[in-house]
């Protein structure tokens, strides 16, 4: 394939326009910040309040696109964390189960139609403590999140039609901690299901991304939901393992890394409560010769660099077949060479801030693994800002499975290539990872599609697309990637008995 | 390129290896297409770049008129239009070109006479394309000798359609030699093609058989252009730029009246087909309205007051 441009002659002559200007450059387009208003301090969200920590210490949360602080948050210390307990046990034994299902239900449309209202704010405040560009806050998070209290809304007075019994009854107090990646949508992936099936809920955000959760709290107020039924406390590691060991939790609820998952399947053995967890994850999006080429693409692009990479689910290995690995590859990179990396409020902004800088070492330090591993690294040309974090889109060919980069959760905007021969090779290789949260089929074969689906050990298979998400689809993973579905009807199992 | 242009004649060299290449092409997935474009087109442009996208709009603009009614009188007023878009303000650029029917073409030389906008006909039997191969050709030949510069043919969709892929491509490549010096767009019709599939294949069928320009619609079936198949249209340049090296052109027509849709267009050609393509030589809108929209808004950038539409001239 010749590079070298020819034009076709006489064209240009003919319209005999003026020569062309320096080129289409976006300029900067910047979503106000003025809809929010950013305390500078924050209590801890208990039945129905905001309150001091007994403890008094707090954490700053930073902007990680300007390592701004935006925040100080109050820590929740064990005693915290009991208050917010009992005051969830409450609210659960003297309201909230009670309270028939189409009354919980009103509750929870009213909090989607708030969330829906005050979407833009949200959107803005996610960018801001998140570093994820506005147009997935604004497109992706916030609509889904308003989606799933909608979706399970509707089955707060249907329960007993769920097929999980002819009387199904809530679990009590639900524990839930969830990651820094999709702040608010796992926080409504986590409250939406526990509350429609008659649950109370002390949740920990991220230690990294508190505010939008804490906006949320001031949306239960707005919603007039009964105190003590949604408790938000923040805090790192500790603030979690308190709400996980305190005896009068029912039910965990985690999502996060594979490492924090396998402690809280340890420190819940032995004990009444139920479990889920939604893990790590690392995904083959496998790319078959007869794919839509360009969608193919856009598929790659899209499965890991959405949100920097930051998706448990991301198509963080590429499988592609061998006999269109180089056209594939060139047309990656070409479609890369247009990402827009930068100021995550800026509407044009594809590719946002790495969330910590703690997560962006180990992005490095993995990155460097894999070129002393022998990988080819590849990145487009692109200015990174000065202030904080930041890592461009990157993909490594010539990686084989017994690389570190093909093997373990890098959780950034890093591909591995890898390439397979046949149908078969491709599904062994994608099977061969402890993971198994979400595997992408590329081909306009639909046989092939439906063979591969039922091969691969994976909780989601997305077809000729990916990175797909709608409350009405289940969510989970195999072996180490967790247990436990969330979304759909399947997600009520969770938080019934 | 040498190799890439001759497995293409290759290609060409009977109705079988034609099918078979333009079957051989990838696949179009509708939806991941179509949420391609919809992502683009949330892109958001502003302040300079609003500026340069409605300079660049209007001098992309192939201004139309295709009515039954149109009279001479019609015809030169489009003209006059065409040359000096917003007569207030000097520094407007003209559109690229005036479409008319053949019979209008003398018409609009008169006014236009060297002026830098082209005249840009519509022919063969347009806009059904239903007529005797030797009759699309007079009417060619007719619009060639009156002084037009372009040549907006349709293809034949029943023989597309029903696959007979080399009937379309001989008859591109006769119309192509009837033009002479005149540039050849080529109008597919897709809203009649309907699939992107089809979208795909066309647009290199007519690639190959040496059309300047691939064009979407008449204007006269709905739908006409739109973004989604705009984008097929533009990947297919792209690829048959990688392939052979030559450029080919890329005209949306019918039903983009804003400037709003207009900019969605420029920033799928910035980000699709690439940059080579943001000049008037590579990408047209065909279109009457579209143009008054983005006078003013081009008045608004300058003055930062919206005028109302009669202080912009209908024709």
């Amino acid at each position: 394939m010749a590079k070298k441009v020819v034009s076709t002659g006489s064209t240009t002559a003919k319209t005999g326009s003026t020569t062309v200007q320096a080129g289409f450059d976006y300029a900067p387009a910047p979503e106000s910040r003025a809809i929010v208003d950013i305390k500078s301090s924050y209590g801890l969200f208990i039945n129905g309040e905001f309150v001091d920590s007994t403890g008094g210490n707090s954490f700053k949360t930073i902007s990680p696109s300007t390592e701004e602080v935006l925040a100080e948050i109050a820590e929740a210390n064990d005693a915290d964390v009991d208050a917010a307990v009992r005051a969830a046990r409450r609210a659960y034994t003297r309201v909230w189960s009670k309270m028939s299902g189409a009354e919980r239900g009103k509750y929870l449309y009213r909090i989607a139609r708030i969330i829906q209202e005050r979407a833009r704010e949200f959107a803005v405040l996610e960018s801001i403590d998140n570093g994820k560009p506005i147009k997935e806050s604004r497109d992706v998070d916030v609509p889904t999140v308003a989606a799933h209290f909608f979706y399970y809304a509707g089955w707060a007075d249907k329960l007993e039609f769920s097929g999980f019994g002819p009387d199904p009854k809530p679990l009590g107090v639900a524990g839930q901690i969830i990651p820094w990646n999709f702040p608010l949508l796992m926080l409504a992936w986590k409250i939406a299901p526990a509350l429609a099936c008659g649950n109370t809920v002390v949740l920990k955000p991220a230690e990294t991304t508190p505010l939008t959760a804490l906006l949320f709290a001031e949306v239960c107020q707005q919603a007039d939901l009964p105190p003590g039924v949604v408790n938000i406390v923040t805090g790192a590691g500790p603030t979690g393992q308190a709400i996980v060991s305190h005896p009068d939790v029912d039910k965990v609820a985690f999502t996060g890394s594979t490492d924090v998952g396998r402690a809280i399947a340890k420190a819940i053995a032995g004990t009444e409560k139920k479990v889920t967890l939604e893990l790590g994850g690392k995904a083959a999006n496998i790319v078959f010769e007869d794919s839509p080429v360009d969608q193919a693409v856009e598929g790659i692009v899209n499965g890991i660099f959405f949100n920097q990479g930051h998706v448990c689910c991301a198509g963080s290995r590429l499988l592609v077949q061998e006999s269109v690995a180089d056209e594939v590859l060139e047309r990656l990179k070409r479609r890369m060479a247009t990402l827009r990396v930068g100021d995550p409020l800026d509407k044009n902004t594809d590719i946002g801030a790495i969330n910590s800088a703690e997560q962006l070492a180990k992005i490095r330090e993995l990155s460097e693994i894999g070129e002393l591993e022998g990988a080819e690294r590849w990145s487009p040309p692109c200015e990174l800002p000065a202030h904080g974090f930041w890592f461009p889109p990157t993909i490594f060919t010539g990686v084989t499975a017994a690389h570190r980069i093909a093997r373990e959760e890098i959780f950034g905007p890093v591909l591995s290539v890898i390439t397979f021969r046949t149908p078969a090779e491709a599904v062994e290789k994608a099977n061969n990872t402890p993971f198994g949260l979400s595997a992408g089929i590329w081909t306009e074969k639909g046989s092939r599609i439906l063979w591969m689906a039922s091969r691969l050990r994976a909780g989601v298979v997305w077809a000729n697309t990916f990175n797909r998400f709608d409350p009405t689809s289940p969510f989970g993973g195999y072996k180490e990637s967790g247990y436990g579905r969330e979304g759909g009807r399947h997600g009520l199992e969770a938080y019934l008995r | 390129m040498n190799s890439g242009l001759s497995s293409l004649a290759d290609a060409t060299s009977s109705d079988a290896a034609l099918r078979r290449f333009l079957h051989g092409l990838p696949g179009v997935d509708q939806v991941g297409a179509e949420q391609r474009a919809a992502g683009l087109g949330t892109r958001s442009i502003k302040t300079s770049a609003k500026e340069y996208a409605i300079d660049l709009a209007i001098r992309m603009v192939d201004l139309t008129t295709l009515e039954g009614m149109d009279t001479p009188g019609k015809v030169r007023a489009l003209s006059a239009k065409a040359m000096r878009p917003d007569p207030a303000d000097q520094t407007c650029p003209h559109t690229a070109a005036v479409c008319v029917y053949p019979d209008m073409v003398g018409f609009a030389r008169e006014t236009l006479g060297s002026s830098g906008v082209n005249i840009a006909a519509v022919a063969t039997a347009f806009p059904s394309g239903r007529a005797a191969l030797d009759i699309k050709l007079a009417d060619v030949q007719d619009a060639v000798e009156a002084g037009a510069d372009e040549i907006d043919m349709v293809i034949d969709r029943g023989a597309f359609l029903s696959g007979r892929y080399l009937e379309v491509f001989e008859e591109i490549v006769a119309v192509r030699a009837a033009c002479g010096d005149a540039h050849l767009k080529v109008i597919f019709e897709t809203g009649e093609l309907q699939t992107y599939d089809n979208v795909r294949r066309v647009s290199w069928l007519a690639m190959m058989a040496g059309a300047h320009f691939i064009k979407t619609s008449t204007g006269k079936v709905q739908p006409a252009a739109t973004l989604p198949v705009t984008l097929v249209m533009l990947e297919a340049v792209r690829d048959y730029r990688d392939v052979t090296g030559q450029m080919v052109g890329v005209k949306p027509a019918g039903g983009i009246r804003t400037s709003k849709d207009a900019i969605k267009y420029l920033v799928m050609v910035n980000e699709v087909a690439g940059p080579d393509w943001l000049s008037p030589d590579w990408f047209r809108f065909g279109a009457s309205t579209l143009l008054n929209d983005l006078l003013m808004q081009r008045t608004k950038m300058k003055t930062g007051r919206y005028s109302g539409p009669d202080y912009f001239t209908l024709d």
